[in-house]
C-alpha cells in the first residue's frame, strides 16, 4: 500500500512540475494572454462597468482575454485565496482593485516572481506590490477641465464662483488651486470667490443663495464635490436663477439635475475608461511595449497616452464628461 | 404724565424683558447688515431667509422643552437625519404613498426615538446630556443601516414630495406655515396648559414641583417625546426642502438649535424662558448665518464674527438679568 501511494504522490508531483514547466514555456511564446481582473467584491455595478472597458479593450486588442473574478465579500484575504490560485494556475497578468494596500503586497510579490504581471486600479496597492498604478486622473487635469466645463457653459466670459467641501478639504483645495492656474488662460472669466458648504446640503444651500444675492451677474458656480453640487442645483432651481451650475458629481446622484437642465454638464472618472485602460496597461507589459517604469508611457487606445510619474503612478487622464445624453446610461452604474 | 416718566417707563418695560433686548439687538444688527449690503433685505433674499429659519425655529423650540426642564438634547440631529432619510427612502421605494402618511412615519419615528430617550433620562436616570451623547452615536449609526449607507437625492423622489414645502399659501410657503404652526402651539402648550407649566416646574425647582404634585419622570418623559416629535418632523421638512437626504445631513444642528435657545433667553439651568425668545433667537442666528455670507468676510472670518456675535448676545442678556435680579432685590427690601 505504502509503495503505491508512494508511487502516485511521486507521479502526480511528476505530472504537475511538467504542466507547470509547460506553462512556462508558453508564456515565452505566446501570442494570447490571460489577463483577469480582480475586483473588490461580486456584484458591484461599478466594477461591472470597469469589466465592460476591459471587454472593449479585448475586442480592440484581439491578443487577450480578460476574466472577470471577486471574492463574495470586500476583504483582503478574498482577494489573497484568488490570486494564490491565480498564481498556481498561471495567468499572465492581473489588474486589482484592493481592499488593502498593504495587505496584498507579498502575495502580489509572488506572483510578480512566478512571471505574472500585476497592476492596481481605482484602489491601488503600494508601491512593491505592483508594477504600476492606474490613478483616474491628477490634479492640475481636474482643475483645468472644471474651468474648461464652465467656460463652455457660459461662453469663456462672465462671473464664475466656486462652491467647494470644507475649507481643509485636501483634494478640493488642490484643485481649486489649479482651476486659478487654468483662469489665467480665460481672461474674460474671473473667479469672483470660493464659498465653503462643508459637503452639508443645507450649508452649501444657503452659501449657493449668497451668491446668487451677493453676485447678480453670476454667470456659473462650479461646484467639486457631489454634495454640493446637489445642493447648489436644487438652490438655483428653486431661486429660478439663470446660473449655470457644474463640477465634479456621481452620475446616478445628479441625474435629476442633468436631465431638467440645473447641471448641463459635469465631470467625474468612469469605470468603463478604467477597465479599458487597465487591460490596455496590461497587454503593453506583456507584449513588451512598454515597461511601466517612472518617467515612461503607455499607449491606450482611445484613451491617449497614459504617463507614469513618480512610484510607478500612471495617470489615466481628464475625467469623462457627463451630459443629458449619456447620464441614464452611467447613472444606472454608478 | 410727563415725557420723561414715559421715556422711563419704557426703558424699564424694555429692560425688564429679554425679548425686548433681543428685538433691538436683531433691529441694530439688521441696520448694520443694511448698510453693509444694500441688496440683503430684498423680498426675494427675506423670503429665501426665512424659509431657512423654519427648520432651526422647530428644532429650537424641541430643544426649549428640554433646556427648560433643566435637561439638554445632543441627538436631535440625529433624529433629523434618521426620520429624514426614513421620509426620503419610503417616497423612493413607495412613491404612491400619500404625504400625509409620509408626514405621519417622520412624527411617528421621532416620536419613537424620542421616547427611547425620555426613558432612559426619565425611568433609567441617566443624565440627559449622556443619554442623548449616546443616542446621538445610535440614531446616527442606524441611519447608516437604513440607507445601507447610500444617499437618496431629488429623480429619486416624486414631485408632489418634493414641492410639499415649496408651496403656496397666501403668499407664505407650506414650509414657513408648518413652523408658524409649531409656534402657535408651542407657545399655547408652554404657558397654559399643565404640562406645559409642570416643564416649567421641574426645570425652575423640582423638590418644590413634587410637593404640589408634579410628576418630575412623567414630566421629563413628555420632554423627550415632544423634542423626539418636532425633530421627527424637522427631518421631514428637511428632505423634502433640500431634496436629498444623506446620511451626515443636520449634524451639528443641535447645537444651532441649543444656541437660538441660549440667545433667546432661556435659562441653561431651566425654569425660565418662552417661545417667543426661542423664535428671536432663532431669527437671530438665522440671519446672521445668512448674512455673514454675504458681506465679503474671509470664511475664517465669518466664523469668528459668528462665536463673537452669540457671546455679545449672551454678555447683554445676561446684563439685563442682572439688573432685573438687582431691582426684584430692591423691591423686596422696600416692601418689608
Amino acid at each position: 500500500m505504502k509503495k503505491i501511494a508512494l508511487v502516485l504522490i511521486v507521479a502526480v508531483l511528476a505530472c504537475s512540475m511538467t504542466f507547470a514547466q509547460g506553462a512556462q514555456e508558453a508564456a515565452g511564446a505566446k501570442d494570447s494572454f490571460e489577463l483577469v481582473m480582480l475586483v473588490k467584491s461580486q456584484g458591484n455595478g461599478f466594477f461591472d462597468a470597469c469589466y465592460n472597458g476591459a471587454k472593449e479593450a479585448q475586442a480592440e486588442l484581439g491578443n487577450v482575454t480578460v476574466e472577470y473574478m471577486g471574492p463574495a465579500q470586500t476583504t483582503a484575504e478574498g482577494q489573497i485565496e484568488i490570486i494564490e490560485g491565480l498564481i498556481s494556475r498561471g495567468v499572465d497578468g492581473i489588474a486589482i482593485s484592493a481592499n488593502d494596500a498593504d495587505a496584498l503586497i507579498p502575495v502580489c510579490k509572488k506572483a510578480m516572481a512566478a512571471g505574472i504581471k500585476v497592476i492596481s486600479f481605482d484602489s491601488g496597492i503600494n508601491a512593491g506590490g505592483r508594477i504600476v498604478d492606474l490613478i483616474p486622473s491628477n490634479t492640475s487635469l481636474i482643475g483645468q477641465q472644471q474651468v474648461q466645463l464652465a467656460s463652455e457653459l457660459i461662453g469663456d466670459a462672465g462671473q464664475i464662483a466656486v462652491l467647494s467641501a470644507s475649507a481643509q478639504a485636501t483634494n478640493q483645495n488642490a484643485w481649486i488651486e489649479a482651476m486659478k492656474v487654468e483662469m489665467k488662460n480665460h481672461p474674460k472669466m474671473e473667479l469672483v470667490e470660493v464659498v465653503y458648504g462643508d459637503d452639508a446640503p443645507d450649508k452649501s444651500y444657503r452659501e449657493t443663495n449668497a451668491l446668487l444675492q451677493k453676485y447678480p451677474n453670476l454667470k456659473c458656480i462650479v461646484c467639486p464635490t457631489t454634495v454640493g453640487l446637489l445642493a447648489c442645483s436644487q438652490a438655483v432651481k428653486d431661486a429660478g436663477a439663470k446660473v449655470e451650475v457644474t463640477g465634479l458629481g456621481l452620475p446616478s446622484e445628479m441625474k435629476g439635475y442633468i436631465l431638467d437642465g440645473t447641471c448641463k454638464q459635469m465631470a467625474l472618472w468612469n469605470p468603463i475608461d478604467l477597465g479599458y485602460t487597465s487591460t490596455y496597461i496590461l497587454e503593453a507589459l506583456l507584449t513588451g511595449k512598454a515597461t511601466g517604469a517612472d518617467g515612461t508611457s503607455f499607449s491606450c487606445g482611445r484613451m491617449g497616452t497614459v504617463n507614469v510619474e513618480t512610484n510607478g503612478i500612471a495617470v489615466m487622464g481628464t475625467p469623462f464628461v457627463f451630459n443629458k445624453d449619456n447620464i441614464e446610461q452611467y447613472a444606472a452604474i454608478f | 404724565m410727563n415725557g420723561k416718566t414715559a421715556l422711563n417707563k419704557i426703558g424699564k418695560w424694555i429692560g425688564g424683558r429679554r425679548e425686548a433686548s433681543l428685538v433691538i439687538l436683531l433691529l441694530i444688527s439688521c441696520l448694520l447688515i443694511g448698510v453693509m449690503s444694500p441688496d440683503f433685505f430684498s423680498s426675494t433674499n427675506v423670503d429665501t431667509i426665512i424659509n431657512d429659519i423654519a427648520i432651526l425655529a422647530i428644532v429650537s423650540i424641541a430643544q426649549f422643552f428640554v433646556i427648560l426642564s433643566n435637561g439638554i438634547d445632543i441627538s436631535v440631529g440625529a433624529i433629523i437625519a434618521f426620520s429624514g432619510m426614513a421620509c426620503g427612502m419610503i417616497n423612493q421605494d413607495h412613491p404612491g404613498t400619500p404625504i400625509f402618511v409620509i408626514i405621519l412615519a417622520g412624527l411617528g419615528l421621532g416620536l419613537a426615538m424620542g421616547a427611547i430617550n425620555g426613558a432612559l433620562v426619565a425611568y433609567g436616570k441617566i443624565p440627559p446630556i449622556i443619554t442623548t451623547l449616546g443616542t446621538c452615536s445610535i440614531f446616527r449609526g442606524s441611519t447608516f443601516l437604513l440607507s445601507k449607507n447610500t444617499w437618496v437625492t431629488a429623480h429619486e423622489m416624486t414631485d408632489a414630495f418634493k414641492h410639499f414645502p415649496r408651496g403656496r399659501f397666501l403668499g407664505i410657503t407650506t414650509l414657513v406655515w408648518c413652523a408658524l404652526i409649531v409656534i402657535v402651539i408651542a407657545y399655547v402648550f408652554s404657558r397654559y396648559t399643565r404640562t406645559g407649566r409642570a416643564i416649567y416646574a421641574i426645570g425652575g425647582n423640582p423638590t418644590a414641583a413634587k410637593f404640589v404634585g408634579v410628576s418630575e419622570s412623567k414630566t421629563r418623559f413628555i420632554v423627550f417625546l415632544i423634542s423626539g416629535l418636532l425633530s421627527g418632523f424637522a427631518g421631514f421638512l428637511w428632505t423634502t426642502r433640500y431634496a436629498s437626504a444623506v446620511n451626515e445631513m443636520a449634524s451639528g444642528f443641535e447645537m444651532q438649535a441649543v444656541a437660538s435657545c441660549v440667545l433667546g433667553g432661556v435659562n441653561f439651568a431651566g425654569g425660565s424662558g418662552g417661545i417667543i425668545g426661542v423664535v428671536l433667537g432663532a431669527l437671530f442666528f438665522g440671519i446672521i448665518n445668512n448674512a455673514l455670507p454675504s458681506l465679503y468676510l474671509n470664511v475664517f472670518w465669518q466664523l469668528f464674527v459668528q462665536g463673537l456675535i452669540v457671546l455679545i448676545a449672551l454678555m447683554v442678556n445676561t446684563i439685563v438679568d442682572d439688573r432685573k435680579a438687582r431691582k426684584l432685590l430692591a423691591q423686596r427690601r422696600v416692601s418689608k
